[in-house]
């Protein structure tokens, strides 16, 4: 019995840039990295200095308020750097590896015998527990915590990004020990979340657990959308939430006793010369991609994640350690003369039927754009009313929502739904928006208000 | 821009033209790295090309009423000549009203060093529309700068303001100058009529007035754009189409004034063709900033809209025109229909997540 959700709200941007299915394994990148910037609200205290040897697995740097909540080492090597910022902030730990992947080996036994705690310590010791997301705010769960239920999005939606059934389907065994594993952290709250689209041969589909049905566009996919029908939070209340990255990676921990470092990431875009997908670990440099990124007149800009909320890494940035995709997108620094004047403007997409372009949608998945990142016109404010709605399946009030946090208004935030929502689930509502608002940043200013007042 | 060094205190203006021409080069920083380039510029210029047609039938309609009160039975002069007539007197209002605004916008955006909002585009082309011809000048003027300051600017902006600022326009002229804008004698231009309305709340029988299809295709004496329904119509499409209008306000509004109707027993349709009904209901009410923001309230304001311009009209002989008082109205209880909608969410979010209980 799965139960079944159409969405008809939202929107699947027509980009060019999708990878074939088709896998080669990376050359090893020169350095690797783990970024503590990934991980919202943490603060890092460093366990390892220059030029210490690591193994997979080996603790890099802990939070400093949850000192056992650990950040592990993706490769074996040695730390070859350590990056600050402005005011000393931590940005990266560098490691130059060895490449013989000698990794720390952590006790494991059949997660039914172990008790919860010993379980979570596993998954505390071995960094991999900062998968696991709480909502609301999206903040690394807390293990003292009982979540109501757990979920995992089994599709991405998000434009360019990578097929699941495809990147999964040879990992059965570790999805469903993962399964087993976190079974025992929230017993019998388990869901999943799936696309109409996920084959019936794919892996997802012979997982056991409650299984959620989802059809429409962007961003169907994303979690906090699936929560917001199956199971909304309130205040008070904590759903976690966990990628089919976070579970395969949990399951092999178990399987095998050993971090996994290893990831299949999706290279797309339209600045990609070969969009398709690579084997490669953890942490990797996109410097070693650069071969990838087509040589265009214009910029390059390298993505590590999706083109809507992925971070602009830079190409000797590092992949993010939730992203599980790059992309590559041209520059947008040239002027176009009387762009918004013209009547066509046929190579730039709009989900508005202020231009022609919109039209494409209606021939299915035929015309590809080529979008770049300027942003089309200069910061306004509100003005236009029902574009967010449009591409939100969620009852939010978004507008509203975002003023009361940019009045600070705590009580009306929480009234209008702050604890449904994390920047990703805004991302769409801040591509349309017309006024080019940066949505997905005032959100996370509201986020981090709300943490900061409710402490 | 950069040789322009000398003019830096005029960086807004200049940053307006260069903005004006070509698109900003300015990139995303963070979040979504790719846009829709859909922006406010364009929104409001389809506004503008959906106002054309009844500027152009405005501009025909001054010419032809200035002929038909003029003439002496000798038959009219031929199209372009009427349409020339009225294209000199409609010109200087449109001038005068893009000049004054946008001085105006240029001068604040310039004090606040702010880009230059577009939204005057719109509003610098309703006004003159909504404007008997025969304003002087001076009055226009005055009226555009007590529109774009006191109904927008110390708002804060287009996007902030609380009335659609043409219509304060309009309702400036009409109280501050009573005698040049009430409506009843708006052709002193070597003809003095009563136009339709105000025939209609001095008790006028419907035979006595101008027919319907007249009416509907608009060659009778009232403000330069309001009197063509098919071009209305024409504009409503555009606005319908590119989705920058709300169907639902204009729906609700004509169901308003339906509602009103058949109570009372007028005739819909003539009320629908009359005054500033259609022209108020398509390009006025539906100004994004001004109505709801929430669905359900776009539905409750163009109601309460439709039907508050019938009672004003039916019931209060002073003013026969009651679109724009109407309108102005409504958006005073845009943000209480709003509220109304917000807290019913909000309700109703605490309703669903208790319902999944710990």
């Amino acid at each position: 019995m799965f139960a079944h959700y159409r969405l008809r709200r939202g929107l699947d941007i027509p980009l060019k840039g999708e990878a074939d299915r088709l896998t080669v394994p990376m050359e090893p990148s020169a350095e690797y990295a783990i970024k503590p910037t990934d991980f919202k609200h943490i603060t890092p205290k460093l366990l390892c200095k220059e030029n210490d040897r690591v193994l997979i697995g080996t603790p890099l740097f802990s939070d400093k308020n949850r000192p056992n909540l650990l950040f592990t080492s993706p490769v074996s090597g040695r730390v070859s750097a350590i990056v600050r910022g402005d005011k000393r902030r931590l940005l990266e730990i560098r490691i130059l590896p060895d490449n013989t992947d000698t990794a720390v080996t952590f006790p494991t036994a059949a997660p039914e015998e172990l008790p919860r705690e010993q379980i979570v310590d596993l998954l505390l010791q071995s960094g991999l527990w900062p998968y696991i997301i709480q909502r609301p705010y999206g903040l690394i769960a807390r293990p003292e915590d009982t979540p109501k239920a757990l979920f995992i999005s089994c599709f991405n939606s998000a434009p360019l990004a990578p097929d699941y059934d495809f990147v999964f389907a040879d990992r059965q065994e570790q999805l469903e020990m993962g399964l087993r594993v976190i079974e025992r952290l929230c017993p019998g709250n388990i869901h999943l979340g799936l696309s109409h689209n996920t084959s019936a041969h794919s892996v997802f589909r012979r997982l056991k657990a409650h299984i959620h049905i989802f059809r429409g566009p962007h961003p169907a996919g994303n979690v906090g959308v699936q929560i917001h029908h199956v199971c909304p939070v309130g205040k008070g209340q904590v759903v976690w939430t966990l990628s089919p990255m976070g579970l395969a990676a949990i399951g092999h921990l178990f399987l095998t006793g050993m971090y996994d470092n290893s990831r299949m990431v999706a290279l797309t875009g339209s600045a990609c010369l070969r969009p398709q997908y690579i084997l490669c670990r953890q942490g990797l440099q996109l410097s070693a991609l650069h071969e990838y990124a087509a040589p265009r007149e214009e910029e390059v800009r390298y993505v590590s994640g999706d083109p809507l909320t992925g971070d602009n890494a830079g190409p000797a940035g590092f992949l993010g350690f939730y992203h599980q995709q790059v992309t590559f997108l041209p520059e947008g620094n040239t002027r176009e003369l009387f762009g918004w004047a013209r009547p066509f403007r046929f190579k730039k997409f709009s989900a508005a039927r202020t231009y022609l372009s919109y039209l494409s949608t209606c021939f299915g998945k035929t015309f590809r754009f080529d979008l770049n990142t300027n942003t089309n016109g200069g910061v306004r404010a509100f003005v236009m009313t029902g574009e967010y709605r449009k591409v939100l399946p969620m009852d939010i009030f978004v507008s509203f929502l975002l003023k009361a946090i940019l009045a600070g208004d705590i009580d009306k935030m929480e009234a209008l739904g702050i604890y449904e929502v994390i920047p990703e689930d805004l991302a769409l509502c801040e591509f349309v928006c017309s006024s080019k608002v940066e949505i997905q940043q005032i959100l996370q200013d509201g986020i981090d208000l709300m943490i900061k007042e409710m402490q | 821009m950069k040789g322009i060094k000398k003019f830096t205190f005029l960086r807004s203006t200049i940053d307006a033209f260069d903005a004006f021409l070509r698109v900003p080069d300015t990139v995303t920083r963070k979040g979504s790295h790719i846009r829709d380039c859909n922006d406010l510029k364009r929104v409001m210029i389809v506004v503008v090309i959906a106002l054309i047609p009844c500027l152009l039938f405005g501009m025909y309609n001054t010419g032809l009423q200035h002929y038909l009160a003029s003439g002496t039975g000798a038959g009219l002069p031929g199209f372009w000549q009427i349409f020339w007539y009225g294209f000199l007197k409609v010109l200087p209002l449109v001038i005068v009203s893009y000049v004054v605004g946008l001085g105006i916008e240029f001068t604040v955006a310039q004090i606040r060093g702010h880009e230059v909002n577009e939204g005057y585009l719109v509003t610098g082309m309703l006004i003159p529309l909504i404007m008997p011809v025969t304003v002087p000048l001076w009055m226009l003027a005055l009226a555009v700068a007590f529109a774009v300051i006191i109904g927008k600017e110390i708002f804060g902006g287009t996007g902030m303001n609380i009335w659609n600022p043409a219509l304060l326009a309009r309702a400036f002229l009409f109280f501050s100058y009573p005698s040049h804008m009430s409506g009843d004698d708006v052709w002193t231009d070597g003809f003095s009529g009563a136009t339709p309305l105000a025939g209609l709340s001095e008790g006028t029988s419907w035979e006595g007035m101008a027919s319907w299809r007249d009416m509907f295709l608009g060659f009778i004496p009232g403000s330069v754009g309001e009197t063509s329904v098919p071009c209305i119509l024409l504009g409503a499409a555009l606005l319908l189409y590119t989705g920058v209008a709300s169907w639902k306000i204009m729906a609700s509004c004509v169901a308003g004034a339906g509602i009103i109707c058949l109570l009372t027993g007028q005739p819909l349709h003539y009320h629908l063709v009359m005054g500033g009904f259609a022209f108020g209901c398509v390009f006025m009410a539906t100004d994004p900033v001004t109505s709801p923001q929430t669905e359900s309230g776009k539905w409750v304001y163009g109601l309460l809209t439709g039907a508050m311009t019938l009672i004003i009209r039916l019931y209060n002989p002073g003013y026969p025109e009651g679109m724009m008082l109407s309108i102005l109205l409504m958006n005073t209880f845009t943000p209480l229909i709003d509220h109304y909608v917000v807290s019913i969410n909000m309700k109703r979010r605490i309703k669903r997540t208790a319902g999944h209980g710990q």
